[in-house]
């Protein structure tokens, strides 16, 4: 299966040791000969000391789901030898430090040792260094076992090492010298490498927290406030990086307040009082923050306060895998907080859709005088995806939603016929008019509760008004559906029975399976789901076919009972394909899960 | 109670301030809290304070968190956007606000469950991030609105109204906040309007974090024989004497003369004084540790130091520390904001 521009490489290494930035030189490289790459790094909670690794799946193709079977090896921890010599397909390659000589039990693979360890004691007496360029060593011995065009990596060693420039040719010292001995003693390039090709033209290499970070600056936000945790963290990051070259005034003075808060609870406190006094505001966490913000998130629902959340989710329950990827918030977010609530959420696909749908968010909440969480996750938010460019359109008008200022309070009654009241809906799409602190000396003045409450804000104990409040809010969500981003639809058979409902980071892994399965005469319809609450197309979608299959990362089919209380899909339609591992998910499990249910006989026999 | 609307008519010789507001402008809807409840007091010490220092209502924002006390802002400024929050979390949803709008008087209300328990850590950060806020907590010693428990500012000598004792030591918030670095620390009652009113103008003026602990008696839980936090107990070891200020705003001229260096002057960033009497060696406010010194002496004789406590002359906040531009935020222009095509084509260029 695998060949030129298409195989499967993954390095063994230790964290802290200076691999990842060596093997993120090596997927920019092969990015920058035009080969589409997903590179997903497998990394430990840990800062120093434990097993990490880093896979890179190449594919002209352009299939960036990562996939199992490893074809080259790059086993550098003797930690995990054992498990990384399994993971090697039969007619593979290992390529190891032969400093210490092993016998690999494997008879089906070619072993490629380098006493590269050897080699940079040798060259180098700086201990530091003789560590740090073992990694480029195997990045030198890798262009020529693949053919990596040498002029390629060294603009991508000087990118990567900017501002550090007199490191450039110590690195390249590294990298010829891995070069020089791949090339002498083994034969060059193996079956497995790279040409130049033309598919990632075009293309940018970004992470999503790096792209959402930016989405937040071109949707305005000035209040970013926010607690550490993994994978969110570079979310917040990057949105300072990005505010201090594009949003410092000429005298030094800043257009945005960043507050790294005491915890979780305070991060979304600060960002809902922004949004309460008319910033763009938001936090960005991961699901335990979410759990502690959960209070406030019923707050601002119900005060009708607009703030954007981004939410990078990781592996739960509890603490869980906070180092691996999931699905697992939807339920949680959906509905974070007690008493009747909901939440309005963004399902990016990829770091393109973070940095749109995250500026698209700020103007829905503000829209909508609500929370929205855009749900992205830690395969999208903190690998690299090679992905189209950000594009905006500069005669985009950032919708401000329906805020007054002093003036238009004044003519209110004039404009539409009545009073201004906070919680009136005057328009009959369930979204009444707010107004900030400080408009008008004597007018539009409300308190901001979250204890129940009249139209005109008033604290009230009738039952009669806090059931028409509420109701007025879920029409509120009637209109959220048609404005939020709409699902997309792949038609292959159009009286096709089988449908296939996707979102998020899953998206390559189900393109690719989907193809294949056409390819092997199954064709399956699918809807790629983007928002929540859902366009009226996401039940016009399940209605048309006779069962779906619902593909997610988490153990209890969140989506799919969401679909079913939600869009009223019966769930006997409804085929939970589940994956909870906490690792990217693969075309081949897509694959597997279908065909079970359409083709057992040939699973079987498979 | 709440299903009494307040009339609005006033009597038309009620005096005016500088903005021709009197003082019903600057009042709220009718309280619901029991009558004789010290914050009551507070509430219109409150009000007596921006009336006279002519601020124009809509410029404050009120903001509290949960329980009698965060309750209160209802009952005054009903011309100012107000917010309750959640249990605890008022200094997060302030500070968000003003990083919005540095622009408006931020008055915060808590109470001693409020802040001392529920929200102590979100209280210690604004402290620390120089939020710039009058912070009142109004302490009463007890949970009133679940009916009397213990909060965690009761002294340990103070017994419950039923005769049990209360076994933990009480938090002192005004020491707290001395160590953490807030600005302006004061404490007071909410039975001597004197002191009350002129301690909160000050801490509306103060740039930073100004904190006024003032005790005021839950005359239905927590204000019986045994109560060190009753009215009579407050009054009969109140040490309000111990340093006496004046708050003068900038357009006043200064009549009060006092002995020469027993009293010293501070102005504040709007450009008022606080004039600060009866200085001696034993208490100058702008002394840290001296502040630390004479409330806790006070305390160990079972009486209570209050007045200005402590004042810090580098008035500094949360925007000074950030650096953030001089407009609020809020009013910035998505112009401003949203750097454009052309800025994103570049920072594509770099992730090619």
């Amino acid at each position: 299966m695998s060949g030129i521009n298409d195989f499967v490489v993954k390095f063994a290494t230790v964290n802290g040791s200076g691999s990842a930035s060596a093997n993120t030189i090596f997927a920019k490289t092969l990015f920058r000969m035009g080969i589409p790459v997903a590179p997903k790094n497998i990394f430990p909670s840990n800062i120093q000391g434990l097993p990490t690794w880093y896979e890179v799946r190449v594919s002209e193709a352009g299939h960036l789901a990562r996939r199992d079977g490893i074809d080259l090896m790059v086993a550098m921890n003797p930690q995990t030898f054992n498990e990384d010599l399994a993971e090697v397909v039969p007619g593979g390659w290992l390529l190891y430090d032969s400093t210490l000589a092993r016998l690999w039990q494997r008879e089906d693979i070619s072993v490629l040792g380098i006493p590269i360890a050897e080699m940079c004691a040798a060259k180098w007496s700086d201990p530091r260094q003789r560590q740090l360029f073992k990694n480029m060593v195997y990045v030198g011995a890798l262009t020529a076992l693949l053919d990596i065009d040498p002029e390629v990596l060294k603009g991508t060693v000087t990118d990567q090492l900017k501002g550090k420039e007199k490191l450039v040719a110590a690195n390249m010292e590294a990298v010829e010298l891995g070069r020089a001995y791949a090339a002498a003693q083994f034969d060059c390039p193996l079956p497995i490498h790279v040409r130049q090709a033309e598919r990632a033209k075009g293309k940018i290499m970004v992470t999503g927290n790096d792209a959402g970070g930016l989405g937040a600056i071109y949707g305005g936000a000035t209040v970013c406030a926010w607690y550490p945790i993994t994978p969110s963290t570079s979310l917040a990051e990057a949105f300072e990086k990005y505010a201090r070259r594009m949003r410092v005034t000429k005298d030094g003075k800043r257009l945005y307040g960043i507050v790294q808060a005491e915890d979780e609870l305070a991060a979304v406190g600060v960002a809902i009082g922004g949004g309460w006094s008319g910033a763009r505001a938001f936090t960005a966490t991961s699901g335990p923050g979410i759990s502690l913000m959960s209070e406030f998130l019923g707050l601002a629902y119900f005060a009708e306060v607009p703030v954007v959340l981004y939410n990078v989710q990781r592996g739960g329950p509890s603490t869980g895998m906070p180092t691996r990827t999931q699905q697992s918030d939807i339920i949680s977010c959906a509905y974070a907080s007690h008493g009747d609530t909901k939440h309005v959420l963004l399902f990016p696909a990829n770091p393109t859709e973070c940095f749109s749908m995250g500026a698209q968010a700020f103007d829905l909440a503000e829209r909508l005088q609500t929370p929205v969480i855009v749900m992205s996750d830690l395969d999208i938010g903190m690998n690299e995806w090679v992905t189209d460019p950000f594009v905006w359109d500069d005669a985009h008008a950032h919708d401000r939603g329906k805020v007054l200022d002093a003036e238009m309070l004044d003519k209110f009654k004039e404009l539409k016929g009545r009073d201004w009241g906070r919680y009136q809906d005057i328009d009959g799409d369930g979204i009444p008019y707010r107004t900030l602190p400080g408009t008008h000396p004597t007018k539009g003045a409300f308190f901001t509760r979250g204890t129940s409450h009249d139209e005109n804000a008033r604290y009230t104990e009738d039952g009669r008004i806090h059931a028409r409040i509420i109701d007025r809010i879920r029409r509120k969500f009637e209109t959220a559906a048609t404005l939020v981003p709409k699902p997309e639809a792949t038609i292959r058979d159009k009286s096709g029975k089988t449908g296939l409902i996707y979102f998020g980071a899953t998206t390559p892994a189900v393109i690719e399976a989907l193809e294949q399965l056409e390819r092997e005469g199954v064709k399956v319809n699918a809807m790629r789901i983007k928002a929540f609450p859902f366009a009226k197309e996401v039940a016009a979608f399940c209605d048309a076919h006779e069962h779906i299959f619902v593909v997610e990362q988490n153990r209890d089919a969140q989506m799919r009972s969401l679909l079913m209380t939600e869009a009223d899909v019966p769930g006997t339609k409804l085929i939970a394909a589940l994956n909870y591992d906490g690792m990217p998910l693969t075309a081949a499990f897509v694959r597997s899960a279908v065909l079970k249910e359409l083709r057992p006989a040939q699973v079987a026999a498979e | 109670m709440s299903y009494i609307a307040k009339p609005s008519a006033h009597h038309p010789a009620l005096p005016k301030n500088a903005l021709g507001l009197t003082r019903r402008d600057y009042e709220g809807t009718m309280s619901t809290l029991c009558a004789g409840c010290g914050h009551d007091s507070i509430t219109a010490a409150i009000i007596e304070a921006c009336f006279e220092m002519d601020l124009p209502a809509h410029r404050i924002a009120k903001v509290s968190g949960i329980g009698c006390s965060s309750k209160a802002p209802t009952y005054f400024l009903s011309r100012s956007h107000g917010f309750n929050s959640v249990h605890g979390r008022m200094p997060s949803i302030t500070t968000g606000a003003n990083l919005a709008n540095r622009d408006l008087v931020y008055i915060g209300v808590s109470g001693d469950g409020d802040t001392a328990s529920i929200g102590l850590g979100q209280f210690c950060h604004a402290v620390r991030r120089r939020l710039n806020m009058t912070y009142i907590v109004m302490n009463n010693g007890c949970y009133g609105l679940t009916k009397g428990q213990f909060s965690a500012t009761n002294d340990k000598s103070s017994p419950s109204k039923k005769g049990e004792a209360n076994p933990f030591e009480a938090i002192d918030l005004c020491q707290m906040a001395i160590q953490l670095g807030a600005g302006f620390v004061a404490r007071s009652f909410s039975g001597d309007k004197a002191q009350l009113i002129p301690l909160i103008k000050a801490a509306i003026s103060y740039k930073g974090f100004a904190f006024l602990d003032v005790i005021s008696p839950c005359v239905t839980f927590n204000n019986h024989p045994t109560s060190t936090k009753s009215y009579d107990y407050v009054r009969a070891h109140n040490m309000a004497s111990e340093n006496q200020l004046d708050y003068v705003e900038h357009k006043e001229e200064i009549t009060v003369d006092y002995a020469e260096g027993s009293s010293a002057s501070i102005e504040m960033h709007d450009g008022s004084l606080l004039l600060l009497h009866k200085l001696d060696q034993q208490h100058d406010p702008r002394n840290a540790d001296a502040a630390l010194m004479t409330i806790r002496t006070n305390a160990a004789k079972g009486s209570v130091a209050t007045g200005l406590l402590y004042i810090s002359q580098d008035q500094q906040d949360m925007h000074d520390v950030l650096a953030t531009v001089e407009q609020p935020l809020n009013a910035a222009s998505m112009a401003d904001l949203c750097p454009g095509s052309k800025a994103l084509e570049a920072i594509n260029a770099r992730l090619r």
